[in-house]
């Protein structure tokens, strides 16, 4: 009856277990990729900003997406409502009135921040984001499987998602107009704002930049930049007049979004040593359990 | 010893008016799940830009992986703590762990956007994703789970291969490859077992963190950073229960005897094991001190209260009771409580606690995707039937005293 000895029975468990659970040695954490010191990034003035929308009818022709006349853009009736980018518009502008004093209503503009510490990139299932040099995160058509876990990871609720299409769904961000700045162009919406509300250049320059604005027009800046230091740092920052919060800001910790949930994964997997252990130890049990049994025979 | 089982394939009347109604539910999922291939997501579902994840995530998927725990809890107590006793139950745990999972994998095809993609997530790893370790993980448990069933496979077709015609001259080599595997899988057996032990604890746990990273967009009822823990406890507590359910279910409509002393034996399990996770919810929210959001009347602090009370509470107090133990019915309604409390608690952090800042109108799903979920659950149901009775996984039970052998069978 008994074929295999109990010696080979925990030599065969423990060495295939290892091999199995050990294999996928690229499942390691990745390091933390230093960003470049001279990475890019936009500031975003919405103290400057006239809600002319052309930024919108811009990004959509850099992006082949159906962008009608430009002049469809003087219609001031959206504002009505608080529109969100979507995967037909990647950015768009709301308005919001002042109470008591109409004449000065603040614009915002919305697109993805480009965080410095994406959590879209960090729960994406198959890898398919990237934090590129110029700090745009751009996402890999040829990857993704849908899943959409971009859309529950993103703390600004940014990607969209073709829910319409039954094949080749796309998730449909901004990009930074990666392909442009590769070419030396600016972003569409930048080069095409007439009010110069949009500032691009390096993130660092532009965080000095908007502190001396503060600092020169205190009555005219609300004292913070956002997107400094919101969940780790983004690439997009803000200027505003008044508390960014009754703006449509969402208020966020300065931690990274992926920190909590990347510190348990890396916990579970230490270089899967934590489950060969399990692995191991189930297999002692399994082998003192079947001498009890054959002691008590 | 010998090295088989005294389990049988059920001699029943497949169709029965119940059984008919199953089919018409499973072929509707069939047309939903056509109708989505056709038109896209969209089509049929409520899923929108502010909530990406709806019913199928939270039940088919979530749900789906918890109540599928009892093929590695029995499997644990069974072999990995040799308990004879317990042989006869493993069977109909495996295969309802592997109808289980096929359904989970199933679901998951179904939502995700593109689905002739999915084995992406083999070859392009992402070490920091939660969704790509739960990925990897219920891909090799369910090939695990296959393996494990094999040995029944054999078992019911060595010595009975018997085609017709002139396939007959493939009756001895199909025999003898039957024989070989049989061979082979015996003297393998344990590694897949720990193994799918290993594994179920990894991606229990992971799907309980796929959430965090959601952060603030949770509700902090639910949002801790010991949501992996708390899903791995409760998944060790809707094992057993999940198999005393279908013992009890499946007496009633094969008209077997209940196997109460079995039964008991290992109900005496569960109230230790919900009460750690009663604790470790309770110990939570007391550290956290998210209690503060009870004392309002909110559908998040309702959905929490009747997860906790109907769920935990109840089913707890009832599996500590000496009465209870003894009484199949009983049983199988506190089993029924536990079930339905871990459904309903995946069904919350999916679904109610995932509050996106920017929406206009909450996330209810739609009737398709109600139906789809109901049509797969049918669908498994059948499956299981058509399984027992072609496959020997229920037991008979053994009034001699001789214990019944081995479930999983390998040699010792
Ligand atoms: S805003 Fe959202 S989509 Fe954009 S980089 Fe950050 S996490 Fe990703
Ligand atoms: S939807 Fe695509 S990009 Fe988003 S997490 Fe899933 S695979 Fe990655
Ligand atoms: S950077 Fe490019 S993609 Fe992003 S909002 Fe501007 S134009 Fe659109």
């Amino acid at each position: 009856m008994s074929t295999i000895s109990r010696r080979s029975f925990i030599k065969t468990g423990i060495a295939a277990g290892s091999v199995m659970l050990a294999s996928p040695k690229d499942a390691r954490p990745a390091e933390v990729k230093t960003l470049p010191p001279d990475r890019r990034g936009v500031l975003v003035d919405t103290t400057v900003c006239i809600g002319c929308r052309r930024c919108e009818w811009a990004c959509k022709n850099a992006h082949s997406l159906p962008a009608g006349d430009i002049t469809d853009y003087d219609d001031e009736s959206v504002f009505a409502n608080k529109r969100r980018p979507d995967d037909k518009a990647l950015t768009i502008v709301n308005r919001y009135e002042k109470i008591g004093d109409e004449r000065f209503p603040t614009n915002v503009k919305i697109q993805c921040m480009h965080c410095e510490q994406p959590a879209c990139l960090s729960a994406c299932i198959v890898g398919a984001f990237k934090k590129d040099d110029t700090g745009a995160v751009v996402w890999d058509t040829d990857k993704c499987i849908g899943c959409r876990y971009c859309m529950v990871a993103c703390p600004f609720q940014i990607p969209a998602f073709e829910y319409e299409k039954a094949l080749d769904p796309k998730i449909m961000k901004c990009d930074f107009c990666i392909d442009r700045q590769k070419n030396g162009e600016l972003p569409a919406c930048v080069e095409i704002c007439p009010a110069e509300a949009l500032t691009f250049g390096k993130r660092s320059e532009l965080i000095t930049l908007a502190h001396r604005k503060i600092e020169l027009f205190p009555e005219r800046y609300y004292n913070k930049v956002y997107g400094e230091a919101e969940v780790g740092g983004t690439s997009w920052l803000y200027l505003a007049s008044r508390e960014f919060m009754e703006l449509g800001f969402l208020k966020l910790g300065t931690n990274p979004a992926p920190g909590v949930s990347e510190s348990i994964q890396h916990g579970i997997f230490a270089y899967f040593v934590p489950p060969i252990a399990f692995y191991a130890l189930l297999g002692g049990v399994m082998w003192l359990n079947k001498n009890r049994n054959r002691g008590e025979e | 010893m010998s090295g088989h089982s005294n389990a049988y394939p059920i001699k029943a009347k497949f169709l029965t008016p119940t059984v008919w109604g199953l089919i018409i539910l499973a072929a509707t999922a069939v047309l939903i799940v056509l109708a989505r291939l056709i038109f896209g997501i969209g089509s049929v579902t409520n899923l929108s830009n502010s909530t990406p994840w709806g019913l199928w995530i939270g039940v088919d998927v979530g749900a789906g992986v918890a109540l599928a725990a009892g093929g590695f809890t029995t499997a644990a107590i069974a072999h990995i703590m040799n308990r004879e006793e317990f042989h006869s139950i493993v069977r109909p745990a495996l295969l309802t762990a592997l109808l289980g999972y096929t359904f989970v994998a199933s679901s998951v095809m179904i939502d995700i956007g593109r689905w002739y993609y999915i084995w992406h997530p083999l070859i392009m790893w992402n070490g920091n994703s939660a969704l790509f370790e739960v990925g990897i993980c219920v891909m090799i448990y369910l090939t695990v789970l296959y393996i494990e069933f094999l040995p029944i496979v054999t078992e019911r077709f060595i010595g009975h291969v018997n085609l017709p015609g002139f396939l007959k001259m493939l009756n001895r080599p199909i025999d003898k490859f039957l024989r070989i595997l049989d061979r082979g899988l015996n003297t393998t057996m344990s590694f897949f077992i720990i193994a799918g032990v290993v594994l179920s604890c990894l991606h229990q746990s992971s799907l309980g963190t796929l959430m965090i990273i959601a952060g603030p967009k949770m509700h902090p009822l639910w949002q801790t950073p010991i949501l992996p823990l708390l899903f791995l406890l409760s998944a060790f507590s809707v094992g057993f229960p999940m198999v005393i359910m279908e013992a009890y279910i499946s007496a009633k409509s094969f008209k077997l005897r209940h196997e109460t002393e079995v039964i008991s034996k290992l109900a005496r399990f569960v109230g230790p094991l919900l009460g750690i996770y009663f604790a470790f919810k309770i110990g939570d929210m007391v550290i956290r001190e998210t209690f503060v959001y009870l004392t309002e009347f909110t559908l998040a602090s309702t959905m929490f209260v009747i997860e906790l009370l109907f769920g935990i509470i109840i089913p707890l107090r009832m599996f500590l009771s000496r009465s209870v133990l003894k009484s199949p019915l009983a049983l199988f309604i506190a089993s029924s409580l536990v079930i339905f409390g871990v459904l309903f608690n995946r069904f919350n952090n999916f679904i109610i606690a995932y509050n996106p800042p920017f929406t206009d109108a909450r996330y209810f799903p739609s009737i398709y995707e109600f139906l789809l979920t109901i049509g797969f659950i049918a669908f498994e149901v059948l499956l299981y039937r058509a399984c027992v009775m072609i496959f020997p996984v229920v037991s008979k039970e053994d009034h001699q005293g001789r214990s019944t052998k081995y479930a999983i069978r390998w040699k010792v």
